[in-house]
């Protein structure tokens, strides 16, 4: 084992870990697309007007939030095949993290929903919107701006969940990093770059949350 | 039957026919019966929890009542006809039929994410189907009729409680309903911020053949504007008449007494 940084090798590898790098944000971002429509289904469905699809949703909510993802991403990628549905390794990791943080999601747009007024919700009755007009022109852009910061956060939690994936076999940064590794016996130098690379981007993701959020703020701030 | 002062023999616009409202143990309305006759401006009066804003709201179809039936120009509303009788209204009924009605609220509830004419807008283009052109120049007129015209792009938080409220009196209008409801809708104002909205109301009534049901706190504009008052207690009408009747001469101990509170208070 090498115990110095080898600049060398830090050069040799930096272009296989870039291309992993763009597999982590593919991860990342079709990840959270997902988890934000799966979390509005599952939200819309918590306030159904038929009980069973209420409490359906709501136990989905409750058994996804209860188990590890890393086991939901085992289930999909080797259980399903039992039922004879094989999915390849990134859709599987895919779905399963969008499930994942979609449950996580629905409660914060559920709690965003929950913040608009009742006068709200009244007043387009009153001129007789449908439901689904009521919910997509009046509720939700009420709803949502407040919600960017936390919907925000699970962006970058699920950003730095991703390595997950290695366990699977998804070609991301932290599986790249594992067999560059392996193959060299020198660790130390991927491993430290892919931790300098989650840094830099969940500073980032941060900081473009924030600015998003004060940009919202200006345009939610109209409320009476 | 159910023969009130101005009613003909042609038929109401509003029958409320031994309507009762509950909640829970509560009851709010005790079948009551009240008949509007088309284009008649009716004040509702009484003491607070006395069941004013539950009228307008189950009329408005927000709740459901647990007994009796609501007609609207004959039809019913809270029911609709099967084979010999009625059934409870389903979810397309209630919107077929809510779309006579308008409603004021007393917290305005305008839609702050939208200007005032986008408040005006949305629902004759997504209810109505009418075109974007169309639905601004309707809703630019009614804003010019309550006295906005400058304010069209305006968001709500941007406007007085008064100048939103009148907003919100375009925006009913602009559904083209033939029944407006209106529910204190001063009480959130500014007192000097009241005369631009009752003056609204008050064009209203005179240039349209609008029926008007009208909750108020405003004794002098119930006298000056309604053809009836009623008087609300316990869920109950248990006093109705020509103003001059209601205010002049009441038979009512408990009209008199509410009467009494309400001139002291002023
Ligand atoms: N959603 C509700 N749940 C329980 N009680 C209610 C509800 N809405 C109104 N009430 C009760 O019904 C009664 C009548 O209310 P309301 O019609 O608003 O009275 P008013 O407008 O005359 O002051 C009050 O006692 C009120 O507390
Ligand atoms: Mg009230």
């Amino acid at each position: 084992m090498n115990a110095h940084w080898d600049w060398n090798y830090v050069h040799e590898i930096l272009p296989i870990l870039g291309e992993a790098a763009l597999i982590t944000l593919q991860a990342t971002l079709l990840g959270f697309a997902l988890a934000l429509v799966i979390g509005l289904v599952l939200a819309v469905c918590r306030m159904a007007a038929n009980p069973l699809v209420r409490h359906a949703a709501a136990a989905v909510v409750e058994f996804i939030r209860s188990t590890p993802l890393l086991i939901q991403i085992f289930f999909l990628y080797y259980g399903l095949p039992e039922f004879g549905l094989a999915l390849d390794a990134m859709l599987a990791g895919l779905i399963a993290i969008g499930l994942h943080y979609g449950a996580y999601c629905a409660e914060v747009y559920r709690a965003g929903i929950d913040n608009v007024p009742r006068g709200q919700w009244e007043a387009a009755a009153a001129l007789n919107l449908p439901p689904q007009a009521t919910f997509r022109r009046i509720i939700l852009p009420q709803a949502i701006p407040p919600i960017v910061p936390a919907l925000g956060n699970y962006l970058v939690a699920l950003f730095k969940e991703t390595p997950l994936l290695s366990a699977i076999g998804v070609l991301e940064l932290m599986q790249t990093a594992k067999i560059l590794g392996s193959e060299s016996f020198q660790y130390t130098e991927p491993i430290t770059l892919v931790g300098l690379y989650f840094l830099v981007f969940s500073l980032l993701a941060s900081a473009l949350i924030r600015l998003l959020e004060r940009r919202l703020g200006v345009r939610a701030a109209p409320r009476s | 039957m159910n023969e009130s002062p101005a009613s003909s023999s042609e038929t109401p616009m509003v029958r409320f026919e031994r309507v009762s409202k509950r909640y829970g143990a509560l009851t709010v309305l005790d079948q009551l019966d009240l008949d509007v006759a088309s284009g008649e401006k009716v004040a509702i009066i009484g003491p607070s929890g006395s069941g004013k804003t539950t009228v307008l709201r189950v009329l408005m179809a927000l709740e459901r009542i647990d007994d009796g039936v609501i007609h609207i120009d004959g039809e019913p509303l809270t029911h609709m006809p099967q084979g010999d009788g009625l059934v409870p209204a389903d979810a397309r009924h209630l919107r077929k039929m809510r779309s006579h009605i308008g409603m004021v609220f007393q917290h305005f509830n305008l839609f702050p994410h939208m200007s005032a004419v986008q408040n005006c807008m949305e629902a004759p283009m997504s209810v109505l189907g009418l075109g974007k052109e169309e639905a601004h120049t309707r809703a630019a007129e009614l804003l010019t009729m309550v006295g906005l015209a400058d304010k069209l792009d305006h968001h709500p938080a941007q406007l007085s409680g008064g100048q939103q409220q009148r907003v919100a009196i375009a925006r009913a209008l602009a559904m083209r309903p033939r029944v407006m409801l209106f529910d204190e809708v001063t009480s959130a104002l500014d007192p000097e911020l009241c005369g631009e909205v009752l003056n609204v109301i008050r064009e209203l009534g005179s240039a349209h053949q609008l029926t008007m049901l009208m909750v108020t706190h405003q004794m002098g504009f119930a006298r000056e504007f309604a053809d009836r008052v009623c008087f609300f207690d316990a869920g109950r009408i248990a006093e109705q008449g020509s103003p001059e009747e209601l205010f002049g001469n009441p038979q009512h101990e408990r009209t008199q007494q509410f009467l009494r509170a309400v001139m002291e208070a002023i």
